[in-house]
């Protein structure tokens, strides 16, 4: 079956973008053809944005509103930045997964049913009266193309010796064929992907590549559908080009970081979602000398990070929200002991167990404030998945050149979408200077020492980073611990000038880190009416957001954070350049508590606590209400 | 000048410029003056250990040792010391803890660490009572015992640490008491032989808060009666007069107190077998205990051979370091890619 599929000449129609959707039941394999509908879609040269969205058990009971699944996928032949607000084609495999999609449909959209899962069980399941496939109101709102998939799969693998279970389980590969011919894209991608999948056993490997054909033949020998669409490459920067999702790219950047640092990762977690891919990745990477510690606990995972720093590696940990606020006490120890560590907190909805399948950015005040008495972290955040990869190294190299632990925030929508991601080349990653002390030949220890000879293991360079020795050197054993040292011997300490002293000179520490990252851009305008300042996963919606408005003459500019502590030192200047300042979260206003606080400005939150991203749409309504 | 290259041989070169800031008569400085005999014997250059502890009066230790020393957070000393050992299996580590610590907030790190036989030497002073902070029942304290928060008696079933440590597998489990200096002295070197985890209970007198707990192990008048040296391959024989010794009980399968001579010999008696792979006698020797009428052994319960944890972890990357084909540009160019002119 590896000859190209022959067309038929059906009329094509060229589109600059599309958004579709696969949504069912949790256990129709809808992540999985729409991972291959990305990189397939990437892979022809468009660009891409995608949003999973899936229930937080693992197989909610079939056929119900909870257990409904669905990843969304926009590409394009422009620049895009977010999944897209409305769906142009919905494909449909169950009764639930309409009553929850349909909203997001346009009118007009191309929606296609897979009709032999219309039962009246099923129909009942989802809280149907009446089957919606009769529903004159959905025939007329929206291009409807009901289709059997589940009968048309089986049909495709008759002969094959599969249960009745196993082909109807190809459907989601029908469903992708069909998608493939309607979009002109090609099978070869996920057929080379089901080879390699399904290799051993080759009854799969056959079943799934003729769903997948069938579903493509379908769409081009029937009736049902009169013509497909073409969404021709985008213009990317030139370069070659792979398909990452965040975590992906969280846990490649901590290994080359690490390696940039001239040293090997140390990497301990606890599972948790939306960040256990962080270390399901480097497990797989123990090649390139990653040492992956599955610990007992979060507390664990952390403390165990605070021994490898202690003990002179790049070490680093990720969770999510309920981790974080476990590690909180071990994160401190790594404040106190001044040791370089990095935090990946990959942000879910919350509080508490909260939504572990969705995104929010509400850890911000976490990060910048959930411990014991002041103790000040960097934190940083990425804009795009892809960025996840430069953003963790920026952790990194923060973290060894002010010896302080610090924060890499990711969020879920981050972590499981993906984008088209230009190839870096090893070699053009600046190495990370470290330095750890070592004595001369002759036993001196190298201006680390005091009058006696001593070392001193808290005396400060010019960026009042405290040098790290390393167990194993002679002459530099040392104590650390979380209790108040003395400036300089390290040596427990607790008088009071000498605590007030310490807590001054930990928040200038890190203060000072403004003047080592880059200055604030912006997009737009120097000055005018409207500044959208936004940071972390929002990025691609904002930005698109403020694009639209611009291309419609309206005054808005657009600043989008990655430093969140320190901020960049000339934020308050560009902040005072515009009448109004508007900062969307998806929290309940976490940034702008800390710019009003910080320049008292009457920034104005926008907030949204859906579990979901912010929409384009959203946006500009916002805009239009303050311009 | 602080760079010694001279083999240090003496105790006092372990000796840290800090001040000592435990009670007067605290069981603490006998351990800490055994553990430098020990650390001065074993020939390992002060800069390759290191000492971890975490919260407690015990946990002051690292502060008294010229060696590495990481003094962190309440329980968690395990944990950090899994992150030194597994990113520098070249260092020798130890863990310093107490009742409290390693057994109520940090029972699930000892726990872990135990099961996973990561090469360190975990030393647990038990003193029955928590005593940094003044005076609190500890997971060890006996039934009834009155504190500061239990003054009607405690209700809580005590816990014995060398019975956790055999159920968790543990493959060097030893007890042994602060003043005995030569027991304890060499015990301490049994465990920094040990490859694997080796766990030492030591019996220390917290003498402002919990006086006397173990003065029936401690006394010279009466440790003799209360407690049994575990010697390999030896029968359990005690006594003031060697006349006692522990044997099983056929019927119960359980070991009783029995008094020798009177158709009782030695061969009738439980000989010591501190390498058995199955950890069953030596738990049955670690429920004995004062508190049901049994004299308490001390020495080296059991002291097995099983790989190091940190040994399987880098191993696992050492093979796959060895066995590498591809670079990090490698990596990045993998799965479907494409290119843009």
């Amino acid at each position: 079956m590896s000859a190209p599929l022959e067309r038929q000449q059906k009329p094509t129609e060229t589109l600059a973008e599309a958004v579709i959707r696969f949504c069912g039941d949790s256990g129709d394999g809808m992540q999985v053809v729409g991972g291959q509908l990305t990189n397939t879609s990437a892979a022809f040269g468009n660009d891409v944005s995608t949003f999973p969205d899936f229930p937080a058990e693992i197989r909610a009971p079939a056929g119900t509103l909870a257990g409904v699944s669905g990843f969304q996928l926009h590409f394009s032949s422009a620049d895009i930045y977010t999944p897209g607000d409305m769906v142009d084609t919905l494909v449909v495999m169950n009764p639930a997964a309409l009553k929850t999609n349909i909203g997001d449909l346009k009118r007009g959209g191309i929606l296609i049913l897979n009709e032999n899962e219309f039962d009246t069980s099923n129909l009942k399941k989802a809280g149907y009266a009446n089957n919606p496939l009769t529903d004159p109101e959905l025939l007329s709102k929206f291009d409807v193309h009901i289709v059997p998939m589940t009968r048309l799969a089986e049909d495709s693998v008759a002969g094959l010796g599969l249960t009745v279970k196993e082909a109807a389980r190809c459907k989601n590969f029908f469903a992708l064929g069909l998608i493939y011919w309607l979009y002109e894209r090609d099978c070869a991608i996920t057929e080379a992907w089901i080879k390699d999948k399904f290799g051993k056993k080759p009854k799969y490997v056959e079943a799934n590549t003729r769903a997948l054909r069938g579903g493509f033949n379908y769409g081009d020998s029937t009736e049902a559908f009169p013509k497909h669409y073409i969404v021709p490459k985008a213009k990317l920067p030139a370069g070659k080009y792979r398909s990452i999702t965040g975590n992906e790219a969280t846990a490649w950047g901590l290994v080359a970081g690490a390696k940039r640092c001239g040293k090997e990762l140390y990497f301990s977690g606890y599972p948790i979602t939306p960040a256990s891919d962080i270390l399901h990745k480097l497990s797989e990477l123990k090649r390139f000398g990653v040492r992956t510690f599955q610990a007992e606990d979060e507390i664990a995972a952390m403390a165990s990070v605070c021994g490898a720093a202690f003990a002179g590696e790049i070490a680093a940990t990720a969770s999510s929200g309920p981790g974080i606020v476990l590690k909180g006490e071990a994160i401190n120890l790594g404040v106190m002991t001044e040791l370089p560590m990095v935090i990946v907190d990959v942000q879910r909805g919350g509080p508490s167990t909260g939504l572990p399948t969705k995104t929010e950015q509400a850890d911000l005040l976490l990060a910048m404030y959930g411990r014991n008495s002041d103790s000040p972290i960097p934190i940083v955040a990425a804009a795009t998945p892809g960025d996840c990869f430069y953003m963790v190294q920026e952790a990194i190299r923060l973290a060894v050149t002010f010896m302080t632990p610090v924060f890499f925030l990711s969020d879920g929508y981050l972590a499981n979408g993906a984008e088209p991601w230009r190839i870096p080349k090893f070699s053009e990653l600046p190495p990370i200077e470290v330095k750890h002390p070592k004595p001369t030949a002759d036993g001196v220890l190298n201006g680390y020492a005091d009058a006696d000879g001593k070392y001193l293991p808290y005396k400060r360079d010019a960026k009042l980073a405290r040098p790290w020795a390393a167990p194993g050197t002679p002459g530099f054993e040392h104590r650390v611990g979380g209790i108040e040292k003395r400036d300089g011997t390290g040596n427990i300490d607790y008088a009071p000038d000498n605590h007030q002293h310490m807590v001054d000179t930990r928040a200038r520490k890190i203060a000072n880190i403004a003047d080592s990252i880059p200055e604030q851009d912006v997009f737009g305008d120097s000055r005018g009416k409207l500044l959208v300042l936004s940071w972390g996963g929002t990025y691609g919606a904002v930005r698109a957001a403020v694009e639209q408005a611009r291309h419609n003459g309206r005054n808005v500019s657009h600043a989008h954070l990655r430093y969140l502590n320190p901020f960049p030192k000339n934020l308050g200047k560009i902040l005072g350049q515009y009448e109004k300042v508007l900062i969307p979260e998806l929290n309940t206003g976490q940034l702008s508590l800390l710019i009003r606080g910080k320049f008292l400005i009457d920034a104005q939150p926008m907030n949204k606590v859906q579990g979901k991203p912010l929409l384009v749409r959203e946006l500009l309504e916002r805009f239009d209400s303050m311009l | 000048m602080a760079v010694s290259t001279l083999p240090m041989v003496k105790p006092e070169d372990f000796a840290s410029d800090q001040a000592i800031r435990w009670c007067p008569r605290c069981g603490d400085y006998s351990i800490l003056a055994q553990a430098k005999k020990v650390l001065a014997g074993q020939g390992i250059p002060r800069e390759n250990i290191v000492f971890v502890s975490g919260i407690g009066c015990s946990s002051r230790f690292p502060y008294y040792l010229n060696t590495y020393g990481f003094h962190s957070i309440h329980g968690r000393a395990p944990a950090v010391a899994s992150g030194v050992k597994l990113t520098r299996p070249d260092l020798q580590v130890w863990v310093v803890t107490g009742d409290g610590d390693a057994l109520s907030i940090g029972g699930n790190h000892t726990l872990h660490v135990l099961r996973r036989n990561l090469d360190v030497k975990v030393l647990l002073f038990n003193n029955q009572i928590y005593g940094l902070t003044k005076g609190q029942y500890s997971p060890t304290s006996p039934m009834g015992k009155k504190t500061y928060s239990t003054p009607q008696g405690s209700v809580d079933n005590p816990l014995a640490p060398l019975v956790f440590a055999l159920g968790c597998e543990a493959t060097f489990v030893a007890r042994s008491i602060d003043i005995d200096t030569t027991h304890l002295t060499a015990t301490l070197e049994r465990a920094s032989k040990h490859k694997g985890t080796a766990f030492v209970e030591i019996y220390q007198d917290c003498n402002v808060f919990n006086s006397d707990a173990f003065k029936y192990a401690q006394d010279r008048t009466q440790r003799d009666d209360n407690i049994v040296y575990l010697e390999h391959g030896k029968p359990l024989i005690f006594g003031k007069n060697k006349d006692k010794g522990i044997r099983v009980n056929p019927g119960t399968m359980l070991p009783e107190v029995v008094q020798l001579g009177q158709g009782v010999t030695e061969d009738d008696l439980l000989f010591h077998d501190e390498k058995s792979p199955d950890p069953s006698m030596a738990f049955l020797l670690a429920k004995m205990s004062k508190l049901h009428g049994m004299p308490e052994p001390v020495g080296v319960f059991r002291a097995v051979e099983r790989p190091t944890y940190d040994e399987l972890v880098n191993g696992q990357v050492a093979t796959a370091v060895a066995a590498a084909k591809d670079t990090l540009d490698d990596l990045f160019n993998s799965g479907d890619t494409w290119v843009v002119a």
